[in-house]
């Protein structure tokens, strides 16, 4: 017995029609996609379904300026709800560079928040 | 008043405006400015925090403000001239063919820059809300999707708790996702014409994994609350988009969030006088991307509006190469010598 999932790809605008098969050893086959990144997200969403999470933090000292940050890899969708609380109580000092490692190791994920903007 | 010349004068300092610079830059031109009327470079994709940009032209999926300072980092390279704080607010030909730019800084002072060329990459904007014909009065809490964006992702705060977005393009659907990480309510995604005008990829990451549902066929027919949006009145529309009565229902929300398109913002072309393309809300270009106006270029969302800021940044380097040749065809008329250097220069460029 094998089962079959339709999924649409979300790695690119294309937005492939995916259709993963996932027989009795486990083993999955993808097919629809155009490249092989879509084989990646097809085998990963019915395995364990991960996300990048976007979002901003505050800067310390009470100012109204935020600073854009993301999951330097693709984090588990169910610990989505708990990185953004962690998120929530994070301030950061200025300067901020690109890429600088804000928070290690969000809501035990093993993934770091890192910075997506420079500010001043 | 202050004046300068050069000999490209770049409107805009998003996407668009950054990568026709540094083509511009690279064809050989030296007086190069870009003029931006926000705080900093970057246009919209500073407040687009999600990722999906980049794949084309960095092989990578970076966030908009990362696909930013990619580019503008490489203008500080390069060391081309802008400034930021100035408006633009008109363009004027002269009779020697130059043009006359004319922008205000943030202290109201002119500056008035004559150039051989100028490029137009003044992007688009949203589709204001008073075209959306929605009857009653216009309590507080209506907000276009693209300001909900601003004020969350740029200053760090909610507009409300309790959300129903009209219009399902990808600006809607992104906030849609963006509302609820924060903490807020979404109750639903209307969409007036039987299918999403956003990208399948966000249907799926933005609404369906929340739980977000999206009505096909449905508008606001009517927004409830005198001094704060309390409620809407959602209707099905048939396939004339006309509301069928019997269906409606009330959502009580106190924030609606307009997702209605983008439109290229072109009130300096008008004013220049070049030839408007009804279809597209940009002006007509040559293949050289060149108005009506000789020696005035477009490129990016002015253009017309882009699905993906790497097709931007690709139409706007080609722009910054034809600015350039025309900049270097004009100053060889009055020296001979520099013929063969600019189609020299015209080959390697060339795609
Ligand atoms: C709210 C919003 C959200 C968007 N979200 C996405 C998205 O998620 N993904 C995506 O791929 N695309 C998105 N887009 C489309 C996006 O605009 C393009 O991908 C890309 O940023 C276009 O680049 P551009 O340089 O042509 O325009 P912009 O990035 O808009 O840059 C134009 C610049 O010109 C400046 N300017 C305008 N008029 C003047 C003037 N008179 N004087 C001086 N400066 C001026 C503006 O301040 C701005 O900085 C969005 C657009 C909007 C409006
Ligand atoms: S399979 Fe490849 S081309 Fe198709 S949507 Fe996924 S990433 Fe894009």
């Amino acid at each position: 017995m094998s089962t079959e999932v339709k999924l649409t790809c979300i790695t690119c605008p294309v937005g492939c029609a995916l259709t993963v098969r996932l027989d009795d050893a486990g083993e999955t086959t993808v097919t629809g996609n155009k490249c092989p990144r879509g084989a990646v997200y097809g085998t990963k969403e019915v395995t364990n379904p991960t996300r990048v999470v976007t979002s901003t933090v505050r800067v310390a000292g009470g100012t109204d300026q935020v600073v854009s940050v993301k999951t330097a890899t693709d984090i588990p969708k169910g610990k989505i709800t708990d990185c953004m609380r962690a998120l929530e109580q994070v301030e950061v000092q200025l300067p901020v560079h690109i890429g600088d490692i804000i928070v290690e190791n969000i809501a035990d994920t093993g993934v770091d928040i890192v910075a997506t903007r420079s500010l001043r | 008043m202050s004046r300068r010349r050069e000999d490209i004068v770049i409107i805009g300092g998003g996407p668009a405006g950054l990568a026709a610079a540094l083509a511009a830059r690279e064809a050989g031109i030296r007086k190069v400015l870009i003029l931006e009327r926000d705080k900093e470079l970057g246009g919209i994709l500073n407040q687009c925090i999600h990722n999906g940009f980049g794949l084309h032209t960095f092989k990578e999926e970076l966030t908009g403000p990362e696909y930013a300072e990619k580019y503008i980092q490489m203008v500080l390279e390069q060391q081309i001239p802008y400034m930021t704080n100035a408006m633009v607010t008109g363009i004027e030909v002269l009779e020697n063919n130059d043009k006359c730019v004319t922008a205000m800084n943030k202290e109201d002072r002119l500056v008035e820059i004559t150039a051989k060329a100028v490029i137009l990459a003044m992007g688009c904007r949203e589709r204001p809300r008073g075209a959306l014909n929605i009857p009653g009065t216009r309590p507080a809490g209506i907000y276009s999707a693209g300001t909900a964006q601003y004020y969350v992702n740029m200053e760090g705060r909610m507009p409300g708790k309790e959300v129903v977005i009209l219009g399902s393009g990808d600006i809607g659907l992104i906030m849609a996702r963006r509302m609820v990480l924060e903490g807020a309510k979404v109750h639903c995604v209307a969409e007036l014409r039987p299918y999403s005008g956003g990208l399948k990829r966000n249907i799926v990451q933005c609404l369906e994994d929340f739980d977000i549902p999206l009505y096909l066929s449905t508008t606001v027919s009517e927004i409830h609350g005198k001094e704060r949006v309390e409620a809407v009145t959602l209707t099905r529309v048939d396939e004339h988009g006309v509301p069928i009565s019997g269906s409606e229902w009330r959502v009580p929300c106190d924030t609606l969030l307009l997702s209605c398109g983008l439109i290229p913002e072109n009130e300096l072309t008008i004013g220049l006088g070049a030839q408007m393309d009804a279809k597209t809300g940009g002006p007509v270009v040559s293949e050289h991307l060149e108005c009506s106006v000789p020696g005035v270029f477009a490129c990016g969302n002015v253009l017309h509006v882009h699905e993906l800021v790497d097709h931007v940044s690709a139409e706007a380097e080609k722009a910054g190469r034809f600015a350039s040749e025309y900049v270097l065809a004009s100053e060889s008329k009055t020296c001979k010598s520099e013929v063969a250097d600019a189609s020299e220069r015209r080959e390697e460029g060339w795609e």
